[in-house]
């Protein structure tokens, strides 16, 4: 246990600490450092879209560039800055628990791997590059201003490597260090999403890593892979990209995933319906993960034969993530259910979830891709998985987490009227961004011209955003104040829900 | 694990599986007689640069921002692009095509009604991307 605020150690011993709590307290302060960060960014673009500027009027944002700077730092940040340290912080602070070691396996490459991420963030911040966190040249060769560019290029290089060395700590953590009485097939349902996103991680992050060294040198113009005038080809930077970046996607979701399984059994006093669905699901994500990258590609001239292969194997991925929503819902099931705050964000996620997920399979369906590739709809398609699902199970986490960190319990009405605001906040964003999108809004705009749907729509999207950005300032207070003057936990059972279903709160590794 | 049966879950997965078997087929069927160019579609060459559309019919007239078509008559768009990636899209239509500079990407459609639809570009493509718009005239040649 931490409780940095009941018995204080001067701030150096946790930053140079190599103790597994102290690093998921640094990785757990700077995302969500980070999420306020990038979700301001999101503010600033919702408000930009409330109207459309005719005549000078409608318009925030002094010009486009700005704008589109805006974006794509805002999807870096929160992409690689809050979601995946997020789950480094769970993981940390959980995995070797679970697993009953010690620490993690490499303490000091886990602290390296911390410290590679504030290096990284200042060269996204500063550099404030404007070409989608996708970077696809040849816009990001030829087009794309320099040196913000190129910081980006070296940011990103270094939070790749630092996740890689995370995820082999991970692996190693879980799969040599566990307890010798302990099997494999006993290790809980979390730990098993850091196994199957640290494999994940392991075997497509090197692709994107190789793609970003070939689009440096493309930029200092020694090469031209990716560049058509010297003969390269831009969609092979695509495949690059979406083979590491698609698989990526399960990376963020799921230890989302995991998150909700600690969650809900105990709030719902049941052990899981079936662990076994709920680990085999976890692999065959992580296997399918991998035959679907081409379908972010269908519109760039693909052969009908390509296309149908990556829709089956987009389609492939969706029996195992149905598999986690009727494992949670049968947990549920006759459960003694206890509506706390982490289990409403659970809960929540759960159901926008259901939402993503079913959005994904028009998105995948060839004919229908094509009315809703690049528009607003793909926007709110992948913002209810990383806001609606990720988000809400990583927000659901700190709650959960909160008395385990330090020692005090939130103020649990601000928690409701959190989850409450978030939830109806996110239906108002990205449901009406699905339909945005059918209406043929493209994405990434910095303008759009004043048709009546489409302003209508905008506003109802930026309202929701407010709603989210109120709720978000109640969760800072919430988190700030409780944690210096919040009640005192019970740390046997914070929640009330009888010890049986319990352990983390009781379990303690010693400082070293 | 408990001794609870299993078998609801079997079943929901089957259907699961059942359901996204149909979306795939019927998917794989439209895909197929969407992609399917008429004989004798006209071509018209559609090159892409930052911001702006070109236009070139088969009698070599060309047109910028603008696209005049005939009603009843099926077109083919071989899409080029002169800098970066772009992408073509009458989305009242449901034409979208990338252009990428080195490829030739075609598309087709035969639109069924006069009037007059939105143009846009539906790939970042940097500083004017939002308003690299045009207009597509749909018009009876016999009025």
């Amino acid at each position: 246990m931490v409780l940095e605020l009941q018995k204080p150690r001067p701030i150096w011993q946790i930053m140079f600490s190599t103790h597994h709590t102290d690093i998921g307290l640094l990785y757990l302060i700077s995302s969500l450092a980070f999420l306020f960060l990038g979700g301001s960014l999101a503010l600033a673009i919702r408000i930009e879209l409330f109207l459309p500027n005719i005549e000078g009027t409608g318009q925030i944002i002094a010009d486009s560039m700005t704008f589109n700077r805006i974006f794509t730092v805002h999807g870096t940040t929160l992409i690689f800055l809050f979601i995946i340290p997020f789950a480094s912080a769970v993981g940390n602070y959980f995995v070797p628990i679970m697993v009953r070691y010690k620490d993690m396996a490499y303490p000091k490459l886990n602290a390296i791997a911390f410290w590679m991420i504030p290096p990284a963030a200042v060269l996204v911040w500063l550099g404030f590059a404007d070409f989608t966190w996708y970077a696809q040249p040849p816009y990001s060769i030829i087009s794309a201003p320099g040196p913000a560019a190129d910081m980006w290029i070296f940011g990103l290089k270094i939070l790749g490597v630092s996740s890689v060395l995370g995820a082999i700590n991970f692996v190693i953590t879980i799969l040599k260090c566990k307890h010798p009485d302990m099997s494999i097939g006993q290790v809980p349902l979390l730990a098993w999403s850091f196994l199957a996103t640290s494999v994940i991680i392991i075997v497509a992050i090197p692709t994107f890593a190789a793609a970003l060294l070939m689009l440096l040198t493309d930029r200092l113009g020694v090469s031209g892979f990716f560049n058509p005038a010297m003969g390269g080809d831009p969609i092979a930077y695509s495949h690059l990209f979406w083979f590491t970046f698609h698989p990526e996607v399960y990376v963020l979701v799921i230890p989302a995933i995991g998150m909700m399984y600690e969650i809900i059994p105990r709030f719902s006093r049941k052990p899981i319906y079936s662990y076994n669905s709920g680990v085999f699901a976890f692999v065959m994500l992580s296997l399918v993960a991998f035959s679907s990258w081409g379908h972010h590609m269908f519109a760039t001239g693909m052969s009908f034969t390509e296309k149908t292969v990556f829709m089956v194997g987009t389609l492939a991925a969706v029996p195992a993530s149905a598999m986690h929503v009727f494992n949670f819902i049968a947990t549920m099931w006759n459960g003694r259910i206890k509506f706390a705050t982490p289990m409403m964000w659970a809960v929540g996620g759960i159901a926008l979830f259901f939402a993503a997920g079913a959005g994904g399979v028009v998105n995948t369906a060839m004919p229908l891709d094509f009315s809703t590739h690049d528009s607003y709809w793909v926007v709110g398609h992948f913002h209810l998985f990383v806001m609606g699902t990720i988000a809400f199970g990583s927000i659901g986490m700190v709650y959960y987490m909160f008395p385990y960190v330090t020692g005090r319990m939130y103020n649990e009405t601000a928690g409701k009227v959190h989850f409450f605001l978030s939830f109806v906040g996110t239906i108002l964003v990205f449901f009406t961004q699905h339909v945005l999108g059918l209406y043929g809004m493209p994405r990434r705009v910095f303008d759009y011209p004043p048709i009546p749907e489409w302003i209508a729509m905008n506003q109802i999207a930026s309202v929701g955003a407010m709603i989210i950005g109120v709720s978000m300032a109640i969760f800072l207070v919430n988190m700030i104040y409780s944690s210096g003057k919040g009640q005192l936990a019970n740390t046997e059972d914070p929640f009330g829900l009888g010890g049986k279903y319990y352990y983390p709160f009781e379990a303690k590794n010693p400082h070293h | 694990m408990s001794g609870h049966s299993n078998y609801p879950e079997w079943i929901y997965v089957a259907v699961v599986i059942a359901l996204m078997a149909w979306v795939g087929a019927e998917a794989w069927e439209a895909e197929r007689l969407v992609e399917h160019i008429p004989e004798g579609a006209e071509v018209i060459k559609v090159t892409a640069q930052q911001w702006f559309w070109t236009f070139e019919h088969e009698d070599g007239t060309k047109e910028i921002g603008e696209l005049h078509v005939e009603v009843g008559k099926a077109y083919k768009f071989e899409i080029r692009s002169k800098d970066v990636i772009h992408s073509f899209n009458i989305h009242d239509y449901v034409v979208l095509m990338d252009a990428v500079p080195g490829r030739v990407n075609t598309v087709w459609f035969a639109p069924d009604a006069v009037g007059i639809h939105d143009i846009q570009c539906r790939e970042y493509c940097g500083l004017i991307h939002y308003n690299m718009r045009g207009t597509l005239y749909v018009e009876d040649p016999s009025s």
